[in-house]
């Protein structure tokens, strides 16, 4: 939060409507998202009731789970999801790229593609992470043998829920944190949780502003929630009876449908609004790193694809390296987004002028075959002076770059009122002159910021084996047991 | 009673208190800062009846579902004189609890009358304490002084004793999977336990005991993982204790408020009262929608008024004094001359207009040829 | 702020530096037992480097190689310039990362090689590095390790250079700043190897029965100073002054003029605190007003020619031994920017970057001051510890009016997770204690 999206949010409040936070599409939309609008059970912390998914607007199925405490309906219900989502994933993935050798000379591949699943919400990433979890340990034999898609089902499940929490990662994302990246509302972020409101701010129906839109998104009656969670005069007025008539008629078919009538009310207006969602984010012109990062996850996609078959499920905690390397990654990962974005988008980087973190302005003064020979060797040091308004908040000495242009670098000299010189120091080719165009010239608009995508270097972690005494030593490797296969879902 | 009494049974327009719980009790800490709030509290007005007469009913409707199980769940926790609790205490918890003995408090022959069930929970815990008899008590009706008046407790825990020592044993149906369960779940029952130490507490040092003899440490018990197993987690509450001790000593200092109030204040039902619950000023925030039955009311107040903390208290922080949005953009915009105090708030905000500006202006001149911003609406059927 | 533990008297009456000296010995004493760890806490200027020097050169004399780890360059300079003055005789290996340019102070002291590679550095019995050099390492190991501000660490941090040492020495202030991240950590609240918690919390997690010593006595803060700090921040560890009432002084040379920024600085000097209060109002966090009032006492204070007087004698109090803190780093920027020529000398930094650093004389802009709402963040008890505790003469802080009002109006929702141990002090309560001390030091701006 800054006081530039606080501006944003009060001139939305003022004119009824979303205000932009950002000029371009900060995440990828893939061709054919996986939709999903899943609900539970209330007072059960995954027990699916059930979900509306599929990859087109107009192509949705329905699984209800008509009795969610049983047991058996249960594990039907995650089959038959299971199979829709697999099935999703193995067409997602395109052709297959061949990337040049390992270094260990290790062939290489990544799919050309990779599976993306939109929840409406954090609550939606919450449900089928946990729903990864209740799945994932179960075994396809024994007395207690479920299908086999089901535990496979439980580790993409987990697989996604894990990337989602990887900053700039695009495989699963809800709807509305995603939507309250581009555009602030006249409401608050507790309010903006609801798609419906959130929707309501930035594209309104015919006739309504944002505020009265929004109001009618908070009546569950015109506008049911999102889920997981159901609303509670839903549950009682409704669902509660028609799944008492579907027990008492021992399973009829009108009865189940009658309930998968009721259900399908209230998933059916989320449905059309996360597709109007989708519509709008796939208006906006992608950012520029957006594809770079979307490589990163097809990355990420093709590796745990490949070694599906080999690997466990995954653990119910992290053990300490994991948990160490993961929190790194995660890191890393945060750091680099953050600057990517503020490079691919002006209105994100005036958040870091703002905050003195970058400049901007009009090159008042250039001195590009500025030669520093105080060394051996003469290097090319080219002076600029930037004229700007901005309330700088960096030192002498800080390293900046061009935001245009990142690779041209250079070091704060001097800070006046007004004005800011720097010293240029590289991006400018290799000679003694600039190469041409690598010096931006008096008059030109240029923006200069400490930011620097690649600040976070890589980590070396022990192996699991050499786990420290200081943190338990190894662990024992986790297989899982009869016991998780037969945990209650009850 | 304290002075304040005649005046605070005056607000409620006649209407007798409404009865204290340890979640109301709890619900005491989440927004200090407002006066209305603390007012209506400490008088023990009906908040819910309020919204509803004002037309801002508060939507905390609960799931059929939801109360199904949570039953469900504690009385197969209490089955058989707690059966599976003491197991979970001695297994799970490695709790050397030597022989049980099992008392419910909740009727006493037959009668349910309050009086009498505080009676009884003060003898039979005045015994326990003198012999160190009993185990489990269940249902304790307990007492607590809210801005002078005593609430009675609607019992919802079992009082245990291990090694001369009482703990609370709260029994909630949210999962605590594989060790973790909501930080906003577990927060809340923490609050309401403390609620029960607290009253523990007193009762014990009424009873001419150290109060320190209840622990401040309660148990937790859900069910685990996707199962109705239970488990037992401990949980520390001498934070929320604190916060509890000094939110309630706050509340008898609600005189002071109420001295700057008119004499003849009612929020009796009637067509006054939508402006009567206005004389009282209120504090609020977002949060507080999740807490307190009249939050739809004063949100919509806080709207209409162009307040910038219904936006957020973010928000309203990053904004420094301004607390209004006509304000605050008018000093974005410079239309308004700020006064010296809000001088540098102004600044920033018109070098924060003028670079969302400038940033937008930008991007606008390059897709002249219309493409798509994010500003441009009516993308309805982009999705294929 | 650190969880746990129990809570040790502080015997009173004894001579503090007797009892400061048994610890020392006992930590000693237990570097030659057979605890593969030992911990020592060590509150504000309870003479943490002087043991870290110390054990340095105990193991040295025993023969054994031993690495330092310190959290920043400047503490392993600190430490390599304190070891090398003390110990010409111990060889010791500086490692660093291939941008860092060795310091003056470093290059000036000849017991000292500086390399890049720790096969360079093979041969010197003590080798420092910063923590995160010392992740770099694929292999090597050494019998001992000593690491300095453990608490500063974060876990992970220890899993990565753990592998380097058999044995080690942690040493830290449990009561400065948790260690923070910038994404979301929720995955490994409850876990006993959580990478959040600090490097000290998880190394006893796994390892109870490792000894835990605490040094007793703060040299650093003055008899004003101690009993509040370790009422507010150490509730369950206490700890006292080294010196007594009186045996410190500040002492201006020249005459004030009866300025509210005088008046406040004489406050300071005459009790230890002093209060600088200005109107109440809520404003930005850069606070014109306020940076332009801190700012200008830190001047005016020079100024004035300060003289310390102390167990050390007495001296002059330059720009180097002042010190000006705040919470943000845009506060820090502003303050800077308004000290000008005559504030040139004066450390100006973030509560962070203060941790582990001592003065004469602080200044400090309360995190409180004019927020409107307070977060989390601005309660942090760890915070204000680092504020109020860097002094060895007094401390000024610099507020807005209307603190209490706000501390009584926070909203207490803070979420609980189970399995994670409480921590203490509660930032409410200590900085309710701090507001409460410094009400009888306050002087309003006029």
């Amino acid at each position: 939060m800054s006081a530039l999206t606080s501006l944003a949010q009060l001139r939305a409040a003022v004119d009824g409507i979303a205000q932009p936070l950002a000029t371009v599409r900060h995440c990828h939309v893939a061709e054919a998202p996986l939709v999903l609008v899943p609900l539970k059970l209330a007072g059960e912390a995954a027990a699916p009731l059930a979900v509306l998914v599929g990859a087109a607007r107009d192509d949705a199925s329905l699984l209800v789970v008509p009795q969610p405490r049983n047991r058996d309906l249960r594990f039907q219900f995650a089959a038959e999801f299971a199979k829709l989502v697999l099935n999703h994933i193995e067409t997602s993935r395109g052709g297959v790229e061949e990337l040049p050798p390992g270094k260990d000379g290790d062939e290489r591949i990544r799919y050309g593609d990779a599976p993306q699943l939109l929840v409406p919400n954090r609550g939606g990433v919450g449900f089928l992470r946990l729903l990864g979890r209740s799945t994932r340990f179960r075994s396809t034999e024994g007395p207690y043998a479920v299908d086999p898609a089901v535990p496979v089902l439980g580790r993409w499940l987990t697989w996604f829920a894990d990337r989602y929490d990887h900053p700039g990662s695009s495989l699963l994302r809800a709807m509305t944190e995603v939507l309250r990246l581009h555009w602030a509302t006249g409401q608050s972020s507790l309010e903006d949780g609801n798609l419906a409101a959130l929707l309501g701010w930035i594209d309104p129906p015919d006739g309504l502003d944002g505020p009265a839109a929004a109001a009618r998104a908070e009546d569950p009656v015109t506008c049911p929630p999102a889920g997981p969670a159901t609303d509670p005069t839903f549950d009682n007025e409704v669902l509660a009876p028609a799944i008492a008539a579907y027990d008492r008629s021992g399973g009829d078919h009108r009865a189940e449908e009658r309930l998968r009538g009721a259900i399908a009310g209230q998933l059916e207006p989320t449905w059309e609004l996360m597709w109007r969602a989708v519509g709008l984010l796939r208006a906006l012109p992608e950012g520029a790193s957006v594809p770079g990062r979307w490589e990163r996850d097809r990355d990420a996609f093709t590796y745990y694809h490949q070694t599906f078959g080999e690997a466990y499920p995954q653990a119910r905690r992290d053990p300490p390296v994991r948990a160490a390397r993961r929190l790194h990654d995660l890191e890393r990962a945060q750091d680099a987004y953050d600057a990517q974005r503020a490079f691919d988008d002006p209105l994100v980087m005036a958040e870091y002028r703002l905050a003195g973190q970058a400049f901007g302005g009009v090159v008042t003064d250039c001195e590009p075959d500025r030669l520093d020979e105080t060394g051996k060797r003469p290097k090319l040091r080219p002076h600029l002076r930037v004229g700007t308004a901005d309330p700088v908040r960096l030192d002498v000495g800080t390293t900046v770059c061009n935001a245009a242009r990142p690779a041209l670098k250079g070091k704060i000299v001097e800070l006046a009122a007004g004005s800011v010189l720097l010293e240029l120091t590289g991006g400018m080719g290799r000679k003694l002159t600039a190469e041409p165009g690598s010096v931006p010239r008096p008059g030109e608009r240029v923006c200069f910021t400490s930011l620097s995508e690649g600040s976070f270097g890589a980590a070396k972690f022990p192996d699991r084996e050499d786990t420290p005494w200081t943190h338990g030593g190894p662990p024992e490797e986790y297989v899982p047991t009869d016991e998780d296969a037969e945990e209650e879902w009850s | 009673m304290t002075e304040t009494a005649p005046d605070l049974d005056r607000l409620r327009g006649g209407a007798p208190p409404r009865n204290h719980d340890a979640r109301t009790i709890a619900a005491l800490t989440a927004n200090p800062g407002c006066a209305r709030r603390g007012v209506m509290d400490a008088a023990g007005v009906d908040k819910d009846a309020v919204a509803r007469e004002l037309g801002f009913p508060s939507p905390f409707g609960q799931s059929q579902f939801a109360i199904t199980r949570g039953n469900a769940f504690e009385a197969q926790v209490k089955a058989d004189g707690c059966a599976e609790l003491l197991t979970l205490l001695r297994d799970g918890l490695g709790l050397a609890v030597p022989e049980v003995a099992y008392d419910d408090l909740e009727v006493v022959a037959g009668n349910e009358g309050r009086e009498l069930r505080h009676a009884r929970t003060r003898r039979l815990l005045a015994r326990a304490l003198e012999s160190g008899e009993g185990t489990l008590f269940d249902h304790p009706l307990l007492r607590l002084e809210i801005a002078g008046q005593l609430a009675y407790l609607e019992p919802d825990v079992i009082a245990f004793q291990l090694a001369g020592r009482l703990h609370v044993i709260e029994i909630k149906s949210f999962a605590v999977v594989d060790g973790q369960a909501e930080p906003e779940q577990v927060a809340a029952a923490a609050r309401q336990s403390a609620v029960y130490v607290l009253a523990l507490r007193r009762l014990v040092s009424e009873l001419g005991h150290d109060p320190a003899r209840v622990s401040h440490e309660v148990f937790l018990v859900c069910p685990e993982n996707f199962s109705n197993r239970p488990v037992a987690a401990p949980l520390d509450v001498r934070p929320q204790l604190a916060v509890l001790e000094r939110q309630l000593a706050r509340l008898t200092r609600i005189d002071r408020i109420l001295d700057a109030l008119p004499g003849d204040l009612t929020f009796g039902p009637g067509a006054a009262l939508a402006d009567a619950v206005r004389t009282v000023e209120a504090r609020y925030a977002p949060e507080c929608m999740a807490g307190c039955e009249m939050a739809f009311f004063c949100r919509d107040e806080a709207r209409a008024c162009g307040a910038t903390g219904a936006l957020g208290r973010s928000v309203r922080d990053d904004l420094g004094g301004v607390d209004t949005i006509g304000t605050a953009l008018a000093l974005a915009d410079g239309s308004l001359d700020p006064s010296d105090d809000l001088a540098e708030t102004a600044a920033q905000l018109r070098t924060a207009a003028r670079l969302r500006d400038e940033a937008l202006a930008a991007v606008r001149a390059e897709t002249l040829a219309g493409a798509p911003t994010p500003e441009a609406r009516g993308a309805r059927d982009g999705a294929a | 702020m650190t969880e746990r533990r129990p809570a040790a008297q502080v015997d009173d009456g004894a001579d503090p530096s007797a009892a400061a000296t048994r610890v020392v010995e006992d930590v000693l004493a237990d570097l030659a037992g057979s605890h593969r760890g030992v911990v020592v806490d060590s509150p504000p200027g309870a003479g943490k480097s002087t043991l870290v020097v110390r054990a340095a050169a105990h193991l040295a004399a025993a023969g054994e190689r031993l690495m330092i780890v310190a959290q920043t360059n400047e503490q392993v300079d600190d430490l390599i310039e304190r070891i090398a003055d003390k110990h010409p005789d111990v060889a010791l290996g500086r490692l660093s990362a291939s941008g860092y340019a060795p310091s003056e102070r470093v290059l000036a002291r000849p017991s000292v090689r500086v390399a890049q590679k720790a096969d360079d550095l093979a041969e010197r019995t003590v080798v420092i590095a910063t923590a995160a050099k010392w992740a770099t390492l694929a292999g090597g190991s050494w019998p001992w390790a000593i690491v300095d501000e453990a608490y500063q660490m974060r876990s992970d941090m220890l899993l990565r250079i753990a592998g380097r040492f058999e044995r080690a020495l942690f040493v830290g202030d449990p009561g400065q700043l948790d260690p923070f991240s910038t994404v979301e950590v929720e995955r490994w609240t409850g876990l006993s190897w959580d990478p959040m918690r600090s490097a000290v919390s998880v190394l006893l997690a796994h390892n109870p029965e490792l000894p835990v010593h605490r040094l007793p006595v703060s040299w650093r803060l003055p008899a004003s100073a101690a009993p509040l700090v370790s009422e507010a921040f150490y509730p369950f560890t206490g700890f006292r002054a080294g010196t007594r009432e009186g045996e410190r002084r500040l002492e201006y040379g020249a005459r004030g003029m009866g300025t509210t920024y005088d008046l406040a600085l004489e406050e300071a000097a005459a009790s230890g605190w002093a209060l600088y209060e200005l109107p109440a109002r809520h404003t930005l966090r850069t606070d014109a007003e306020a940076v332009r009032a801190t700012a200008a006492l830190a001047v005016r204070l020079l100024q004035r020619g300060p003289v310390a007087h102390s167990e050390h004698g007495s001296a002059p109090v330059g720009a180097d031994r002042v010190a000006i803190g705040a919470a943000h780093r845009d506060q820090v920027t502003a303050i800077r920017a308004a000290l000008g020529p005559h504030g040139e000398g004066i450390t100006v930094d973030t509560a962070n970057r203060l941790q582990g650093r001592e003065y004469d004389v602080t200044v400090v802009l309360h995190p409180l001051s004019g927020r409107r709402d307070a977060t989390a963040f601005h309660l942090e008890s760890g915070r204000l510890c680092v504020l109020t505790s860097r002094h060895r003469h007094a401390c000024v802080v610099v507020a807005r009016a209307g603190i209490p009002e706000l501390l009584d109006a926070h909203p207490s929702t803070e979420p609980v997770h189970l399995g994670v141990p409480v921590k203490f002090p509660d930032g409410w309560e200590a900085n309710q204690a701090v507001l409460a001390r410094l009400a009888a030091h306050r002087v309003e701006a006029d």
